[in-house]
């Protein structure tokens, strides 16, 4: 396993869920997307969560990254249990901590790629005249500094992903979560974007937990898979 | 978030619907105006009410009286101070005194008299007063034909208007129409006449003064038994005065019981020693030598002085009376005023408001996925809210300052439409609009205030937005 360079802008950072259950209610039926999953993360891991659709892989994923609360069971980063913390806590662990990406790149299609980069440092409170300067040096470290000024309908899906990478790294976080980041993408542009994650995995000490549904590519870029089946763990 | 970073975003999410955010912001701009207009013509009138009783010295006048005539306006001080044959007397001397007083403008004698004037030869017997000459301020004279005194001794006169009709013939008839000042004004200004009247003069160190040839003598004091004190001679002279003005209000509306129809400047004729009504009976009550005054008009240098100043005047010994609390009364009607005109001026507004809560809860339905993807970037709940808040807030600084320059339009035209009424009327001009800087603030303010208010129920929601399912939301 390739733990990379752990080197000390990032600390230490385990993630474990503990029994961690996410059920909801649909009319009668009861739905439990993640059913009692126990796992431990540890620093600078790059860790596949993989499972057919409606594994519970991403509802797993987001209790991980704080944009959901576990109906049972503890997700514990740092220490900390998730659930304990306010709403307003939350969003500071999500700003901090956390760097996402999805699918469909979710860049705000209004805004141009600097400004998307520049979103998260808006509420991280990042002065205004240092702001840019990062951006373009984020931009410019995933190979889009000529399309600064550009909005996202503009760009090839792979250019999106690469700015959403960009974005979800502005602020430091430790933990880089990707969810099905190659799945609008063609297989070449797919091992580009995969390439860059494990490029920041390995130099910037950064745990990355990936949700897939292409063994295949886990295989290539991950030592460690996690399967999911009916929102529970099986093999791994 | 920090405020700027807020400010440009909000400013930007406007911008990026920007047809339906105008058609809000045109909305509150519209409420604001009809609530500018509406005060600014009720403020305007309050103005124009109490400028007029203001300058007719009604609430800025304190009048006072000497004890010892038994002339006053309410009885109950009669029963405090001085008895009346203790009680000081109004002269030169007591004028001086009370100018002096705090927040004292100008203190000056009621001189009038009733004597003859002579035009083309006919005699025209009339009361004439003396007018101070800060009355050139005063709005009675606004619609004066001609202009003020020259100066403070200027050998002039201004007529009132019914004067100059009597002196050119002109009777109004019944059920005809009125004279204009104008058609009076060009034939008489310019004009002189002559005024008959007695001069006073005292006699130095002795009852008996010889006259001048030719002058009639009417001397006052008797020959035989002579009190020393009482002693100055008084003769028939005449002064020539040039009319300089025909005035169709009466400058003159509240001081003094009897009204006069011509106005000379009050110093030249204290300096002419016009002999008045009360010499004769002072002299016959032995008061002395130097002339008193019926009653000393006070200006105070604003109306909420006028207690304190009558309260030391009465504390010197001598009568007062003003009028304050129809100023009060005044005020508390045009409040009343004010409010129902504010209230129907804001049902605009709060339509309008109803329009911002639509606007907004749409936006939340339409960016339901960025308030997501925000939300996963780390957005606090606090921070959509602001944004929120702030987009409202933005719509209602931008509504609130296009409206009140759509107000204060508005009020101008109806200004304007009134104006032409009151000419076609044979009015003057008014001003009946007036829109101070703190109707201005205020008016943004409130289109603000009530933003933030509407803003409140959609910020509220889109804060509350669960982030898993916005994300899922295409």
């Amino acid at each position: 396993m390739s733990s990379g360079s752990q080197s000390g802008q990032n600390g230490p950072i385990a993630v474990s869920t503990k029994q961690v259950c996410r059920h909801y209610r649909m009319g009668e039926t009861l739905i439990r997307a993640v059913d009692g999953v126990s796992l431990e993360l540890r620093p600078g891991e790059f860790v596949a969560l993989l499972g057919s659709s409606g594994s519970g892989k991403s509802s797993l994923l987001n209790l991980i990254a704080g944009l959901d609360r576990p109906t049972s069971g503890s997700v514990i980063v740092r220490g900390g249990d998730l659930a304990a913390l306010s709403r307003e806590a939350l969003a500071k662990y999500r700003l901090r901590t956390v760097g996402m990406v999805f699918q469909s790149f979710n860049l705000i299609p209004s805004m141009t790629l600097m400004e998307n980069v520049e979103l998260p440092m808006r509420f991280a409170e990042v002065e205004r005249d240092q702001r840019e300067g990062l951006a373009r040096k984020a931009l410019d470290r995933v190979g889009l500094s000529t399309r600064l000024r550009h909005r996202p309908a503009e760009l090839s899906g792979g250019e999106q992903q690469r700015a959403a990478l960009a974005r979800a790294l502005i602020n430091r976080p430790q933990l880089l979560l990707a969810d099905e980041p190659t799945g609008n993408l063609d297989s070449h542009t797919g091992t580009e974007i995969m390439e860059l994650i494990r490029e920041f995995n390995q130099a910037l000490g950064m745990t990355v937990v990936m949700v897939t549904h292409e063994r295949a590519l886990a295989e290539r870029y991950v030592k460690r898979m996690i399967f999911l089946a009916d929102g529970k763990l099986v093999g791994g | 978030m920090k405020a700027y970073d807020l400010t440009e975003l909000a400013v930007r999410n406007l911008r990026e619907s920007g047809l339906r955010n105008s058609l809000t912001t045109v909305g509150i701009s519209v409420g604001v105006a009809s609530l500018v207009a509406m005060l600014s013509l009720g403020i305007g009138l309050q103005q124009l009410a109490s400028r007029r009783l203001q300058k007719s010295g009604l609430f800025d006048t304190v009048v006072v009286m000497s004890r010892r005539d038994l002339r006053s306006f309410n009885r109950e001080p009669q029963n405090s101070g001085p008895a009346p044959a203790d009680s000081p007397m109004l002269d030169e001397t007591a004028r001086q005194r009370i100018e002096r007083l705090p927040n004292v403008r100008e203190a000056y004698p009621d001189i009038r008299f009733i004597t003859e004037l002579r035009y083309e030869d006919k005699p025209h017997l009339t009361m004439l007063a003396g007018l101070p000459f800060s009355a050139k301020n005063n709005d009675a004279f606004d619609g004066m034909q001609g202009k003020f005194f020259s100066s403070e001794t200027a050998p002039e006169i201004i007529l009132q208007k019914a004067f100059a009709e009597e002196l050119l013939g002109k009777r109004p008839q019944p059920g005809a129409d009125e004279v204009k000042v104008t058609e009076l004004a060009k034939p008489l200004l310019g004009q002189e006449l002559v005024m008959r009247y007695t001069e006073r003069v005292e006699n130095p160190g002795g009852p008996k003064r010889v006259p001048r040839a030719g002058e009639s003598r009417l001397t006052a004091s008797n020959q035989v038994n002579d009190l020393p004190q009482a002693s100055y001679s008084v003769f028939l002279r005449e002064q020539k005065l040039k009319i300089v003005g025909v005035s169709d209000l009466d400058p003159d509306s509240m001081r003094g019981a009897a009204r006069a129809r011509v106005f000379l400047p009050l110093k030249l004729a204290e300096n002419l020693r016009v002999m008045q009504p009360t010499n004769l009976r002072d002299t016959s009550r032995g008061l002395g030598a130097s002339p008193t005054y019926a009653t000393v008009s006070v200006r105070v240098t604003s109306p909420k002085y006028v207690q304190s100043v009558e309260d030391a005047v009465r504390k010197m010994g001598f009568n007062t009376f003003s009028i304050t609390d129809a100023t009060r009364n005044l005020r508390q009607f045009f409040a009343v005023l004010d409010l129902f005109l504010g209230i129907f001026g804001s049902l605009a507004l709060a339509v309008a408001s109803i329009g911002i809560v639509n606007t907004l809860v749409m936006a939340i339905l339409e960016r339901r996925r960025e308030i997501g993807i925000m939300k996963a970037l780390g957005a606090s709940d606090t921070d959509v809210k602001k944004l929120f808040f702030a987009e409202a807030g933005a719509m209602g600084v931008m509504g609130g300052a296009l409206g009140v320059a759509l107000g204060w339009v508005i009020g101008r035209v109806i200004n304007l439409g009134t104006n032409l009424y009151l000419r076609r009327q044979n009015f003057p001009p008014e001003q009946i609009w007036a829109v101070p800087w703190w109707l201005v603030a205020g008016a943004i303010g409130f289109a603000i205030l009530v933003s933030l208010v509407s803003g409140m129920y959609p910020a509220g929601r889109a804060a509350r937005l669960d982030p898993v399912q916005a994300l899922r939301y295409e």
